[in-house]
């Protein structure tokens, strides 16, 4: 591949471009701008604060870790199967993508809440009920960050040279083995992309988590509930949250991003 | 406070380029009529703005059709939100003619600014209620109930006023309340209850009411530890001062005060 000259960038793109970035990249500069930092060190103490952080970071990972089990065995049946009704199948496990996060959140409600379908069975059988505990928040994240994943390592899986497959079959590899030794490693960099975003975005689930598990320090409250919360009381405190939410983010997405994906891109 | 005070300037802007056209035809028809117009019925012509707390919705969109229906040539309009907001836009010069709040403590930066035309009245209470879903599975009887660690329970967060307003109800009543979610406002707590989710949550007697059939309420005495007062004022500045006094006089009536607790209110 031949790479692109500097002089050779269309005024046309270029103009956009800048545009379009300073758009995505100012709000964070505003965040940076306004924070409060003369007081930030003692703002990063008060007892909520970790507390938020610690939840949101253990949830999004065990979130991540669920969508992984599940959704890399959707990716295949979508990108390696002749299946009927694929179409329909995609459509459906990438609607939470779309769908306000509310709605995901009474949606899981009618499903696994007291009152739901399942819900009530697991209920009247053992008196546990789902919503408003930790499990809650996972689930709801989840929900909302699962298609990302399987978007992912589907494309991962269509853009793989299906060769290889064909040739462990041929050397005698059964289904399961194939998939094991050599589609799993083949797509890895595309896993890891996709676990990333998944990650990221049920870090900064809301929506679906406010409405499914609740508010509860300590429970379910995670940074983005408390940055909401917050900003109705105390502007300074929802800033320093977002801050720290932000720095969390970008760290990871780099660090990751430069780790597997860079080197996926390099292969 | 400085973040609220932004975001309400172009909604200000706006409300004063649209009053602006009003007031200016209500000047025109209103001059040279005598103020002994008021609410004897059907002189009272062009706009009138009432600025009022987002709870009292239904209830001054009632009061507000009948005075339309009483004076045919007079056009009542309505800007619901939040209290503080609602004070912020009219100390940023919104034109409004009436101003209901939910509570003192906005009125007060109104009339701090100078801004009442005639001293602000309390003309409705709102008080704390337990809300449980129909059938009330959890057999909850009263605030003692929020101790129980058994039970499914929803509360504001302390931040927001129906929070504030159950800390200080738990407090009065020594009651150390084990909830299970601090909801982000007393509408995501009702709705929790609509959804059967939660046993019981602390809100407004008027969510209780508004909620219908899916709801029951019960009432508590230590409600009286934490009453909301609703006070209600003609603004200085009014465009339309004589229609503005008529729904006042309206609201404080008999007839205004029947339809605000058929609402869930207290009478003050």
């Amino acid at each position: 591949m031949s790479r692109p000259r500097e002089g050779g960038v269309p005024l046309p793109l270029l103009v956009p471009a800048a545009i379009g970035t300073l758009f995505l990249v100012l709000p964070l500069l505003g965040l940076l701008i306004r924070a409060p930092w003369s007081d930030l060190g003692a703002r990063l103490t008060e007892p909520g604060v970790g507390e938020a952080l610690r939840l949101s970071l253990v949830t999004a990972t065990l979130a991540t870790a669920v969508a992984m089990v599940l959704g890399v065995p959707i990716a295949w049946v979508l990108a390696r199967t002749r299946m009927r009704g694929r179409s329909v199948l995609r459509a459906l496990v990438t609607v939470p993508l779309v769908l306000p996060p509310v709605v995901g959140g009474v949606a899981l409600f009618l499903v696994l809440g007291r009152q739901g379908i399942l819900g009530r069975l697991l209920y009247e059988w053992t008196g546990f009920t789902i919503p408003f505990t930790t499990l809650a928040v996972v689930i709801a994240e989840t929900f909302v960050a699962m298609p990302f994943l399987v978007i992912s390592v589907e494309g991962a899986l269509r853009a793989a040279d299906a060769r290889f497959e064909d040739a462990a079959a041929t050397l005698g590899a059964d289904r399961w083995t194939t998939f094991r030794r050599v589609t799993l490693p083949l797509v890895s960099p595309g896993v890891a992309a996709g676990a990333v975003l998944c990650w990221a975005r049920a870090l900064g689930e809301f929506g679906a988590t406010i409405t499914f598990a609740g508010n509860f320090p300590g429970t379910t409250q995670t940074m983005p509930l408390s940055v909401y919360l917050a900003l109705q009381s105390d502007p300074e405190a929802a800033i320093v949250l977002s801050l720290i939410l932000l720095v969390v983010s970008v760290a990871t997405l780099l660090l990751l991003r430069e780790r597997w994906l860079g080197r996926a891109a390099a292969a | 406070m400085r973040t609220r005070a932004l975001l309400a300037l172009p909604a200000a802007a706006l409300l004063a380029l649209t009053a602006c056209g009003g007031s200016s035809n209500d000047a025109a028809s209103t001059s040279g009529r005598s103020s002994a117009a008021e609410s004897s019925g059907g002189d009272l012509t062009g706009t009138l703005t009432v600025f009022a707390a987002a709870s009292l919705t239904d209830v001054f969109t009632d009061l507000g059709d009948q005075l339309m229906k009483e004076n045919p040539e007079l056009d009542v309009k309505f800007n619901f939100a939040g209290s503080d907001a609602l004070a912020t836009q009219i100390t940023q010069g919104a034109p409004a003619d009436v101003f209901a709040s939910a509570n003192e403590k906005q009125m007060k930066v109104v009339t701090d600014a100078g801004l009442q035309g005639a001293d602000p009245k309390i003309f409705a209470e709102n008080v704390l209620e337990i809300a449980v879903p129909k059938g009330n599975p959890g057999h909850v009887t009263g605030l003692k109930d929020f101790e129980n660690a058994d039970l499914t329970l929803a509360v504001c967060a302390p931040t927001v006023p129906c929070g504030a307003a159950a800390q200080t109800v738990f407090q009065a009543a020594g009651i150390n309340a084990r909830p299970d979610t601090e909801e982000t406002d007393v509408k995501a707590a009702l709705n929790k209850v609509q959804l059967g989710e939660v046993d019981a949550a602390l809100v407004y007697a008027t969510d209780v009411e508004a909620a219908g059939d899916q709801v029951e309420g019960i009432e508590f005495p230590e409600a009286d530890q934490a009453v909301n007062e609703y006070p209600i004022c003609v603004l200085e500045a009014a465009p339309n001062p004589d229609a503005a006094k008529a729904f006042v006089d309206l609201v404080t009536s008999d007839e205004g005060q029947k339809a605000l607790t058929d609402a869930g209110f207290r009478n003050p």
